[in-house]
């Protein structure tokens, strides 16, 4: 309890533009205004197929909502401020890394050696030094997974470097 | 009886007695491991339920939510962590019981009262899903819009965290389910020129990307969490002197648990909580609940799992999930080609009584694995997180390959695992969503029939008493934290 109060206090101090608050709140209104721009270039349909309401409508009153909504949790948030999240460790952002390692290899090389990849190198940074261990979760695994997949559900995967061998 | 024959008929052939017995298995495995539990087991479970026919598919997404409700509570007792957020409650006496060397004592009470109140939730399902699908047959399409609607302000209400944050989740839900071709018009909306998107975001991505990427998310940022253990020598049936302390307070919390289910919302977690509160205003002895309360025990854990029975009330009947997990099911009717609601109670009462018989004896069998092998399950959670997570990477991308051999479908589960992320990070649940995803098409559809049966009259919604009816309890929905918050001010 003390820790949370100390933590909306630290919260209070900051500029409000560094507030998680105003971050989030304003992401969210700049991609809904975005997405509302976006509503104005779908296609009108003639009135004889118009059932009801035009097809852009609907995500209109959806995004005009969600921003009126996001105008309230600002505005309440300023009577009761939310708590400031601890810093994310180095462990998070590397994850977050892997997974764009893994859509680059994935498009550019192979699927299952984007998998491997990415199972060894979050099993490393996570911790993980012992080599079988990181053998199991980079090779091992991901090939039983690979053939359950292609097997049994006759799964036919992405052509690349070594999905070809195996195919050919 | 002859009721309970027809019920567990259809369920009694060798395959579907061996999936329910790998569905129950599975749930407990998933239940047991912090971060995972049904909804994300269900959701990675989904691609692979497409080699099985929709029943076995369905009996192993129930059974794997009945087991794995069961399974948080072990983790919640052992290691002070719920294995699911439906046994958060359970921590709270179960952990201090186990402290003082009962863990097998606190774990017999947990087993008990799941069971109890899992079969007491069977029963309600089985008398009330009926009845409700039969008042369904009185709803139109603005009576469906009303309900949904109503459904979707039900969960900011009662949900977990804040009411608004909840209902901006929600409509972000029914936004996604936008994209693609207007089903109405076949015009193209938030393609951007990407031919993938035409045919719309598919559940499985998704689902996926919220709950089991962002988990991943979420544990990259534990990683140096330590967990202190206890060890659990053998499981213990309650004594007789524990019966009658708990008796009352499992069936009352077999009861909210069920009511808490039949509400769209997020089931378990509330139903726990409010069992747990209960137990403790009823007991004699409220001063030993946070220290070791048998009782305590038993109101959380008779709770959440009679939230199972009633969550799948409204997610049959209606169409409606009531629960993060029964929306992974509803998405597994979906993709199998059963569509829910009063239909199916006609069509197909084979299939129902398959579902309804599949979830009482997962309870049945979630009960005799918990009581033998609850030692084994505790073990489960020494599996490192740095070994299971790359492991459950790799299943997550192949399944959600699998569904439409498409790589951009893994890259939009990339993208909802890291909004995921976020979201709870900031304090937004990521069930709205998948629940707004799944309602979307339901509220935008009947929506614009109705504006074409009333011809572009919105007032004509007031003219009907089904409609208005659920309006109402929209708005009593909506006000309902309000009214709570002021409450809780006062009584501080």
């Amino acid at each position: 309890m003390k820790n949370v109060q100390k933590l909306k206090r630290a919260n209070k101090s900051l500029p409000f533009f560094f507030k998680d608050e105003f971050k989030v709140s304003f992401t969210i209104i700049f991609v809904s205004i975005i997405l509302l721009i976006t509503t104005f270039t779908f296609d009108v349909v003639p009135p004889i197929l118009n059932r009801g309401i035009q097809p852009a409508t609907f995500p209109k009153a959806l995004l005009i909502l969600i921003i009126i909504m996001t105008f309230v949790i600002y505005y309440l948030s300023k009577k009761n401020p939310w708590k400031v999240e601890k810093k994310l460790p180095r462990s998070f952002f590397l994850t977050l890394l892997s997974f764009i390692i893994f859509i680059i290899i994935s498009k550019t090389l192979d699927f299952f050696l984007a998998i491997s990849a990415l199972s060894i190198f979050v099993s490393y940074c996570w911790g993980e030094k012992r080599f079988f261990y990181l053998v199991l979760v980079g090779i091992i695994f991901p090939v039983i997974v690979f053939v359950f997949f292609e097997t049994i559900l006759g799964l036919r995967f992405p052509p690349g470097i070594i999905t070809n061998i195996y195919y050919s | 009886m002859d009721n309970l024959f027809l019920m567990l008929a259809p369920i009694f052939s060798s395959k579907l007695l061996l999936v329910l017995f790998f569905g129950t298995l599975f749930g407990l495995i998933l239940g047991v491991l912090p971060g995972l539990g049904p909804t994300t087991g269900g959701a990675l479970i989904l691609p692979f339920t497409m080699t099985l026919d929709p029943l076995s598919a369905i009996v192993l997404l129930t059974s794997i939510y009945c087991a794995g409700t069961y399974g948080g509570a072990i983790t919640a007792v052992l290691i002070n962590t719920p294995g699911t957020p439906a046994a958060a409650a359970t921590c709270l006496d179960g952990y201090p019981l186990a402290q003082k060397g009962e863990a097998g004592r606190a774990l017999g009470m947990a087993t008990v009262s799941s069971t109890v109140g899992g079969i007491f939730s069977v029963i309600i399902l089985v008398f009330f899903a009926p009845i409700l699908a039969q008042l369904a047959y009185e709803f139109g399409q603005p009576e469906y819009f009303a309900l949904a609607i109503f459904g979707l302000t039900m969960l900011a209400s009662i949900g977990e965290g804040s009411p608004i944050k909840n209902l901006i989740a929600g409509a972000f839900g029914i936004l996604i389910s936008t994209v693609g071709k207007d089903f109405m018009t076949s015009i193209d909306r938030f393609t951007f020129g990407i031919n993938e998107l035409t045919e719309g975001i598919g559940f499985i991505p998704v689902v996926v990307g919220l709950f089991a990427m962002s988990e991943m998310l979420t544990q990259s940022t534990l990683i140096n969490q330590v967990f202190n253990r206890i060890a659990l020598k053998a499981i213990k049936l309650p004594s007789i002197e524990d019966y009658k302390k708990t008796w009352k307070t499992i069936l009352r919390s077999s009861g909210i648990g069920s009511f808490i289910g039949v509400l769209p919302a997020e089931g378990g977690t509330v139903a726990s909580l409010i069992g747990y509160s209960e137990a403790k205003r009823f007991s004699k002895n409220p001063e030993e609940f946070g220290k070791g309360s048998i009782e305590g025990i038993a109101g959380a854990e008779a709770a959440n799992n009679a939230a199972t029975g009633g969550a799948m009330v409204p997610t049959l009947a209606l169409g409606i999930p009531g629960s993060a997990t029964t929306a992974v099911i509803l998405t597994g009717l979906i993709i199998h080609g059963v569509r829910p609601g009063p239909d199916l109670f006609r069509e197909q009462p084979d299939f129902l009584y398959g579902i309804f018989g599949a979830m009482l004896i997962a309870n049945i069998l979630f009960f005799i694995f918990g009581f033998f092998g609850a030692k084994i399950f505790a073990r489960i959670t020494l599996v490192p997180n740095k070994i299971l997570w790359p492991m459950i990477f790799a299943v997550s991308v192949c399944g959600t390959y699998s569904l439409n051999q498409s790589i951009i479908d893994v890259w939009i589960m990339l993208f909802f695992g890291v909004l995921g992320f976020f979201m709870r990070r900031y304090g937004f649940s990521v069930v709205p969503v998948i629940i707004g995803l799944i309602l979307g098409e339901l509220v935008e559809g009947t929506l614009r029939q109705s504006l074409v049966i009333f011809d572009g009259n919105w007032l004509m919604f007031l003219t009907r008493p089904i409609a208005l009816t659920f309006f109402i309890l929209s708005l009593i929905a909506l006000a309902f934290p309000l009214i709570r918050s002021k409450k809780n001010k006062k009584s501080l």
